[in-house]
């Protein structure tokens, strides 16, 4: 039988062989032999699921539908010969098997398809590919696709060692044109080249090298900003019930977390009654969130703070054996492990910003937190609440003397800060995990930023949060996740003793209370 | 004539405590020792332990007391001190442990081994020696809190602020040693112990040794709170808590005051740590934790802020329930109660156990004496002084 056979059964014979270097020289014959089974078989390869028996030289695909072809002929079979075993492949294999399966893609209709292809072409830099790269290049008319095959081309042409100089300086501008860490990974490891090709290289790595060092830290800014908006959220409500009130709230980390449940919640109601309004649960979830929060915050200041005020070290403690309850109670009634809370369409994926890849919920986070504390400014600046508020916050007994209901303005505020913590729980119920321990991972972060951005000043809140989140994401690839955050404690701590009162602190007599 | 500082700071009340945990430091290893096992008045080992912690926790809940009843200090980082002190001992005993670890490497605890680390790190120099570690269970809490008291006094950094960034010191604290190359066996810590000044750690003989002097270690540094509380030092205490300003202009330099009992108070903080780690048989980083600082402080609040002898009596009774309830069917019930704990201790009894007490006596004793002068009086003829007549 296999003396009937043709050049392309001859190459799938050669896997049935169990040698690597049979195996390798299969791929290669069968990826150029342009055949409507080749990229049936190099996929079934990487997938594990091409097998060879070695007494018929035989080779069998099984499908992922669970039947089984000859893979020289395309042939059903019924079932696996019994000694037949599944070709095996190591590192270095793969990535042949990858390289070969970028060629025979690079042609396929899916533009999504096409791109993954160049984008495999030009890490592989495959010789033999060129034709069908440049091939591919002339009849493509997507524009980011094309731009991609004739990376891939330069690619190929760098490592082609009969390519001409000129040709290779074009190559060289064309990866130094894409300029990312795929493209500097190219260029360093380019080899032997004529020493122009060379000097052009050594050139683009510096000048990729200086760019992708500008883009790291727009990243870092970048997750600078999403970490101190998250830090914004969770401790504005702390920074109005404190700068109003001068209660440490222990227990304003379990309202973030009661704001996380009530997202879970309406989630799990939509998906069971309505799943129509999935996209919505976010914006049902952040008014009933604010409602819940608030409502627990009134009932806790008129039946537990209000009886504690002027003793703010007692409070403390009180709020903290709170906190104790509610998670206790949450881990109750929703069970102690994570729940899942969805992403709707709308915040998930992520698009790319030059070199940075930008994520939906984080960017959506920033600008809720941006409009949840305008909202609040604004509030504080134009409502009679507000203004009561501020008056309470400078001087409590003079404001009590014009007439301001003090003990009301406490309750209220108190709902108030609760209440966004609740809103906060929301949002963070997008990228954190939803348990009853959520609310303690926060709370010694918020009472950083308040305290380190000062009291009775929301502007401070703010300039505190993005100072922490930025300057923690920037220690971070310096010293390390834990090491980043130990000097950001530190530094708290030693920027206390300078400004005991915070960044903004409140002038004045009122300080001295 | 000023009264000697012992009789001045022995009251009776003081008088009872200090014989009570002697009763109990002699009576509680003597019954476990000398009757034999299965008696009704033996005391199994395992219980000797865990009262051993009770009372290294008294030690504990008394530095707070000093510097939070007495001068208005709340840390809320002092599981910190407690945990360094704990620490110390902890690397005395790894060196101890010698070739007959795992790894059986003379000189490296195993995690250093494990960690393929080549030679001791320099800061466990000298760890092999008692006295070294002895000496480091003072020095290292008490420079801490030296330092961090200097920095946060002088700048005047008081009330809530002061207790935030206590907690901000115990949770990079906490950070730091969670770190393998720390230097200090990462999350698992330091445990596996197994002798003490050449006792084994586990012997019946040597945990009884412990608590006794735990015990002792509760006495002394009970005597010496309330030498300093009674003496005239302790008023500038009581001032610059109740009126720090004040205390000020009248010409007392109140941060070295301060700087003075929360150095004090880390020191016993970490003999507490350090006697809590042979008993208990583990350190690791969980006890930097934040939310043990603030149980510590619980316990003061519950046995009476500014009484010293409640704050003793705090740490045991809630750790006592602690045990009961967590051990038994109640346990998914115990954060509620510790919960509630916080809520009403400072809700309903802010002075304490003690404290009301004391307060419940004092009113019936004086009113005992109001209607003592009373009826003197009318016996003498002249009542209380009518302006009617």
């Amino acid at each position: 039988m296999p003396a009937l056979a043709g050049p392309f059964e001859d190459s799938v014979a050669k896997f049935a062989n169990d040698e690597f270097s049979d195996t390798e020289a299969a791929i290669g014959e069968i990826a150029a032999s342009g055949n409507a089974l080749a990229p049936r078989i190099i996929g079934a390869l990487q997938d594990g699921r091409l097998s060879a028996d070695p007494d018929s030289k035989k080779v069998f695909i099984t499908q992922t539908d669970g039947k089984i072809i000859d893979a020289a002929t395309g042939a059903a079979v019924d079932k696996l010969p019994d000694n037949a075993a599944a070709v095996r492949l190591n590192n270095r294999l793969r990535r042949t098997v990858e390289a070969a399966l970028g060629g025979l893609t690079l042609l396929s209709s899916d533009p999504a398809k096409r791109l993954a292809a160049a984008q495999s072409v030009f890490k592989s830099h495959e010789e033999n590919l060129l034709p069908t790269v440049e091939g591919a290049l002339a009849k493509e008319s997507v524009k980011s696709i094309k731009q991609a095959f004739a990376e891939a081309r330069a690619a190929i042409i760098l490592f082609k060692p009969d390519a001409s100089d000129s040709d290779k300086l074009d190559a060289v501008a064309v990866v130094k044109a894409r300029g990312d860490q795929e493209a500097l990974a190219l260029l360093t490891g380019l080899g032997d080249q004529p020493p122009s090709v060379t000097k052009a290289a050594a050139a683009a790595v510096t000048s990729i090298q200086s760019n992708l060092a500008m883009w790291s830290m727009v990243q870092n800014a970048w997750y600078g900003l999403s970490l101190g908006s998250v830090l914004l959220l969770a401790a504005i409500g702390l920074a109005i019930t404190f700068g109003v009130m001068g209660v440490i709230n222990m227990a304003h980390g379990e309202m973030v977390m009661l704001g996380a449940y009530t997202t879970f919640v309406v989630q799990e109601v939509i998906r069971t009654r309505y799943p129509a309004l999935f996209d919505y649960s976010l914006l049902i979830a952040v008014p009933l969130a604010f409602l819940v929060a608030g409502l627990i915050g009134v009932v806790i200041e008129r039946t537990i703070i209000r009886f504690l005020y002027g003793r703010p070290l007692e409070t403390l403690l009180a709020t903290w054996g709170l906190s104790l309850v509610l998670q206790q109670a949450v881990r109750t009634a929703f069970g102690p492990t994570n729940r899942e809370v969805g992403n709707p369409s709308w915040m998930s994926g992520a698009f790319e910003l030059g070199q940075i890849t930008i994520t939906y919920n984080r960017l959506w986070i920033l600008c809720f937190t941006l409009a949840v504390f305008a909202i609040l400014l604004a509030m504080l600046r134009y409502t009679a609440l507000g203004l009561e508020m501020r008056a309470v916050t400078q001087n409590r007994r003079m404001a009590a003397s014009m007439g301001i209901a003090t003990s009301r303005v406490d309750a209220l505020t108190f709902g108030l800060g609760s209440g966004i913590a609740g809103i906060a729980g929301v949002a963070l119920s997008q990228i954190d995990n939803v348990s009853p321990n959520l609310g303690q991972s926060y709370i010694i972060d918020s009472f950083m930023v308040v305290v380190f951005g000062g009291v009775g000043n929301l502007w401070g809140t703010l300039v505190g949060a993005f100072t922490l989140g930025i300057a923690n994401k920037f220690l971070e690839p310096v010293a390390g996740a834990v090491l980043g955050k130990i000097a950001i404690l530190v530094l708290i701590i030693l920027f206390i003793q300078k400004r005991p009162r915070g960044l903004f602190a409140l002038k004045g007599r009122a300080v001295e209370a | 004539m000023t009264p000697h500082i012992l009789t001045r700071s022995l009251d009776r009340a003081a008088t009872a405590f200090v014989l009570l945990v002697a009763a109990v430091g002699v009576l509680i290893p003597l019954s476990n020792l000398l009757l034999p096992q299965g008696s009704m008045f033996q005391v199994p080992t395992y219980l000797v332990a865990l009262w051993g912690k009770y009372v290294c926790y008294a030690i504990l809940a008394l530095s707070i007391d000093l510097i939070w009843g007495y001068c208005g200090i709340l840390s809320l980082g002092h599981g910190a001190f407690f945990a360094l002190g704990g620490y110390a001992m902890g690397m005395y005993l790894m060196r101890q442990i010698g070739s007959r670890g795992v790894y059986g490497n003379p000189i490296l605890p195993d995690f250093m081994v494990f960690l393929n680390w080549d030679k001791l790190p320099w800061y466990w120099y000298g760890f092999d020696k008692f006295w070294v570690a002895a000496l480091m269970v003072l020095l290292v809490p008490g420079l801490l809190a030296f330092c961090f008291g200097w920095l946060a006094f002088r700048s005047r950094v008081t009330g809530v602020y002061l207790s935030i960034i206590t907690q901000a010191m115990t949770y990079a604290l906490l950070l730091a040693f969670f770190r393998n190359d720390f230097g200090f066996g990462g999350n698992n810590g330091l445990t596996d112990f197994k002798d003490i000044l050449g006792f084994n750690v586990q012997a019946e003989g040597t945990r009884a040794a412990l608590f006794l002097l735990s015990c002792l270690a509760l006495i002394i540094a009970f005597l010496i709170c309330r030498a300093i509380v009674t003496s005239k030092l302790g008023k500038v205490l009581i001032a610059v808590r109740d009126a720090e300003s004040r205390t000020r202009f009248l010409g007392y330099r109140v941060e070295s005051y301060k700087l003075f009992v929360f150095t004090l108070s880390a020191c016993m903080a970490g003999v507490a740590g350090a006697l809590y780690v042979p008993q208990v048989g583990i350190i690791n980083p969980s006890e930097f934790a934040p939310g043990n600082s603030i149980e510590a402080v619980i316990w003061v609040a519950v046995g009476g802020r500014g009484t010293l002898v409640g704050a003793a009596l705090g740490a045991v009774v809630v750790n006592y329930a602690k045990t009961f309830f967590t051990s038994g069917p109640l346990a998914p019930y115990w954060l509620f109660m510790l919960g509630a704990l916080f809520i009403l201790v400072t809700l309903l009894l802010p002075k304490g156990i003690v404290g009301t007490v004391n307060s419940w006596w004092e009113t019936r004793r004086s009113a005992a004496l109001a209607a003592d002068r009373d009826s003197a009086a009318r016996e003498d003829g002249v009542g209380a002084p009518n302006l009617a007549e």
